[in-house]
């Protein structure tokens, strides 16, 4: 089944002609992910990807006409924050922002929006959502991935594919992938990425990759404890090093006022029963020695 | 970007807060007329305050009274210069110094538990918000702006009763906490904090006091990805306080911190980027920075990473680690090759490039004779025995 993107996807691009854009629809649809529109504001009635996708002029004809279900944003941040909007009125439920740059303030109505809808983001400034062998959403590298039963959710990018792939020579297989961004205002959670694995029949082992800042990863261990109980868990935490007050790269990646650290984040988890790593590379072997068989 | 109490006081000022009035002095001579301006004025003392990025400038003797304008050159001339947590103090704010009956602490944060914008307050001002924090949690007092409508007035006066005031302070204090989530919008901040906001006495010739409540410092963080569409705002930025190569970071488009170690680390992605520090510091070694260069680097910015890196005389050995998705495997290692050809001093690397285009960059890498690695793991060992090899 996998979670948020799968089998049932059918994929609205906004901003299909942008460079970003073309580049990684063609990767999402050479990986069988079923791409049924892309937008184009003043460009509706045209076609993308060599004639293959058509382009509407709003996210609502793409819907009622091509029925799509899911959306993926690749649009500057000036106009990232609209795109979700325009998504969420036109009722697509699942929509994947990787644009990265937006103020965190404009994301604030934003989330609101889309919680009120009943609508679900991923991301901003995140690398989307793969469940592989059935659906690509995003510029996660088809490469690094094997279909399997473990469930990864990380906030950062090429670090998770640093794990990924750990997991794929391990012979780990995964369920989906999940990047929900490393900015402060993000639509979707460690927490609500928790409790989708929980409820997905084939996901039977989870792997998390947080990093240093606010206190997502606590609440997700707290979860852990609770909820997760038989379930082969995993975390790589990554910023042990990073000294206080500093922005590292991802807006939301500081550890202010002494709190967000590496300890207290990996001290959360442990205490919850979940495996920490110490290097991304160790994640397959702690899989196992939580019990996990693939 | 942090900005300087001036500047901030600059920004509460322009959205109705009651800021008292204040100059900006650079030299003794600069603080003395200052000065002589508030207490001709009718000022008893006044009050000169280093302008630095750091906290804790008080404790370090950055914040000073001054009775006469002459006294007040003198204590400029002990500040101005003075190294607080490495930063020389360059210019001092010289005010009147007020007669506080009370401090508070009022601030305004991006929330992102609540993904909201949350108003904190307490009648305990005047200290670190974050030791109150952790002495006595429940002197704080909360509220989330709606994330539609705002902060609404009903919120702000609930926060004002939370903390003890009442008439007639407690609708100046709603419309300073309204006024602060406005600037807090009007400037894509992060963070706006007013600590302490205190009830000053002003006395009148006759003697009779009145009480208000004014802005006595002011901390303003501005977020980075809004600093574009505000005109005006990058020009707050402090370069005296920068680290030089900050601004060359800025240039190249990447995500550049100074740290302290001898390996000088280069790698695509932030939390890639941090992972790689903690592997460095997890075989023995000190990382020399904090570098992601960013999704699709091309190899000029390879290069000028490269180049930046080397400034740093503590480098020893180098550590560069992609992952290409977006980047491209042989554009690093031309990069990697340009930079080659135009190093002035010889520092041992090892590279580690998978991931896009790995193939191509391993034969490019190859060619030219580099040290490479497969896994991060042994990327990171490789480097700390280069770094100790070159220290010998």
């Amino acid at each position: 089944m996998s979670i948020l993107v799968g089998s049932d996807t059918r994929l609205v691009v906004q901003g299909i002609t942008g460079r970003e854009g073309e580049f990684h629809t063609r990767a999402s649809i050479a990986y069988g992910t079923r791409v049924v529109a892309g937008t184009r504001p003043g460009k509706g009635g045209q076609t993308a990807i060599d004639g293959t996708v058509p382009i509407f002029d709003t996210v609502a004809e793409a819907a009622r006409e091509a029925g799509a279900n899911t959306s993926v944003i690749y649009i500057p941040a000036s106009g990232a924050p609209d795109a979700i909007l325009e998504a969420v009125d036109a009722g697509i439920k699942t929509i994947v922002c990787i644009t990265e740059g937006i103020p965190a303030l404009d994301m604030i109505p934003v989330v609101e929006a889309v919680r009120r809808a009943g609508a679900r983001l991923i991301g901003p400034n995140c690398p989307g959502v793969t469940s592989p062998g059935r659906a690509k959403v995003g510029i996660i590298p088809a490469s690094i991935h094997k279909p399997g039963r473990v469930g990864v959710v990380s906030r950062s990018g090429t670090l998770t594919y640093e794990a990924v792939q750990a997991m794929t020579d391990a012979g780990l297989g995964q369920s989906t992938c999940v990047g929900i961004g490393g900015d402060p205002i993000i639509g979707t959670t460690f927490l609500d990425v928790l409790k989708l694995f929980r409820d997905d029949p084939e996901t039977d082992a989870i792997v998390m990759i947080g990093e240093i800042g606010g206190s997502a990863e606590e609440e997700a261990a707290a979860f852990a404890a609770e909820y997760l109980k038989g379930v082969p868990m995993a975390a790589f935490i990554a910023g042990r090093t990073a000294p206080p007050g500093r922005r590292m790269g991802h807006a939301g990646a500081i550890i202010s006022g002494g709190s967000g650290t590496a300890a207290e984040k990996i001290a959360a988890l442990e205490a919850a029963g979940v495996h920490v790593a110490d290097s991304p590379t160790q994640l397959p072997r702690l899989l196992l020695e939580a019990g996990y068989r693939a | 970007m942090k900005i300087q109490e001036a500047d901030a006081k600059s920004l509460l000022l322009a959205q109705g807060l009651p800021v008292p009035p204040w100059k900006v002095a650079r030299t003794p001579a600069e603080v003395e007329a200052a000065a002589r301006t508030f207490l001709d004025a009718g000022a008893g003392r006044v009050v000169i305050k280093a302008q630095v990025l750091v906290g804790g400038r008080g404790k370090a003797g950055g914040v000073k009274l001054a009775g006469s304008a002459v006294e007040a050159a003198e204590v400029g001339a002990q500040i101005l210069g003075m190294d607080i947590k490495g930063i020389t103090v360059r210019k001092v704010l010289v005010g009147a110094a007020a007669e506080i009956v009370k401090e508070y602490y009022l601030g305004a944060i991006i929330d992102r538990g609540s993904r909201r914008i949350t108003l904190m307050a307490s009648a305990e001002g005047g200290v670190e918000i974050e030791e109150v924090a952790r002495q006595d949690p429940a002197a704080i007092h909360r509220v989330s702006a709606d994330p539609l409508l705002g902060l609404l007035g009903f919120q702000a006066r609930t926060l004002g009763l939370a903390i003890g005031l009442r008439d007639p302070l407690l609708n100046p204090f709603v419309a300073i906490a309204l006024a602060l989530y406005a600037t807090m919008k009007a400037n894509d901040a992060d963070l706006v904090e007013v600590n302490p906001l205190a009830i000053v006495a002003e006395r009148a010739l006759d003697g009779t006091a009145t009480q208000s409540l004014v802005c006595l410092d002011a901390k303003i963080t501005l977020d980075d990805s809004g600093l574009a569409r505000h005109k005006g705002l990058e020009a707050l930025r402090d370069l005296d306080e920068e680290d030089p190569t900050d601004a060359e970071a800025r240039k190249l488009g990447i995500n550049f911190i100074h740290l302290d170690g001898t390996i000088g680390c280069m790698v695509n992605g932030a939390g890639l980027a941090m992972t790689t520090m903690d592997l460095v510091k997890h075989y023995g070694g000190e990382p020399a920075n904090f570098l992601d260069i960013g999704g699709g680097a091309r190899h000029e910015t390879v290069a000028g990473s490269m180049k930046l890196i080397l400034e740093d005389p503590k480098v020893q050995a180098i550590l560069v680690n992609i992952f290409g998705g977006i980047t491209r495997g042989d554009e690093v290692a031309a990069g990697l090759i340009e930079a080659r050809g135009q190093q002035t001093r010889e520092v041992p690397m090892v590279v580690r490039i998978v991931g896009t285009n790995a193939a191509e960059a391993a034969r490019l890498l190859a060619a030219a004779k580099f040290e490479t690695a497969t896994s991060l793991d042994e990327a990171a060992e490789k480097a700390v025995a280069l770094s100790k090899g070159a220290a010998r």
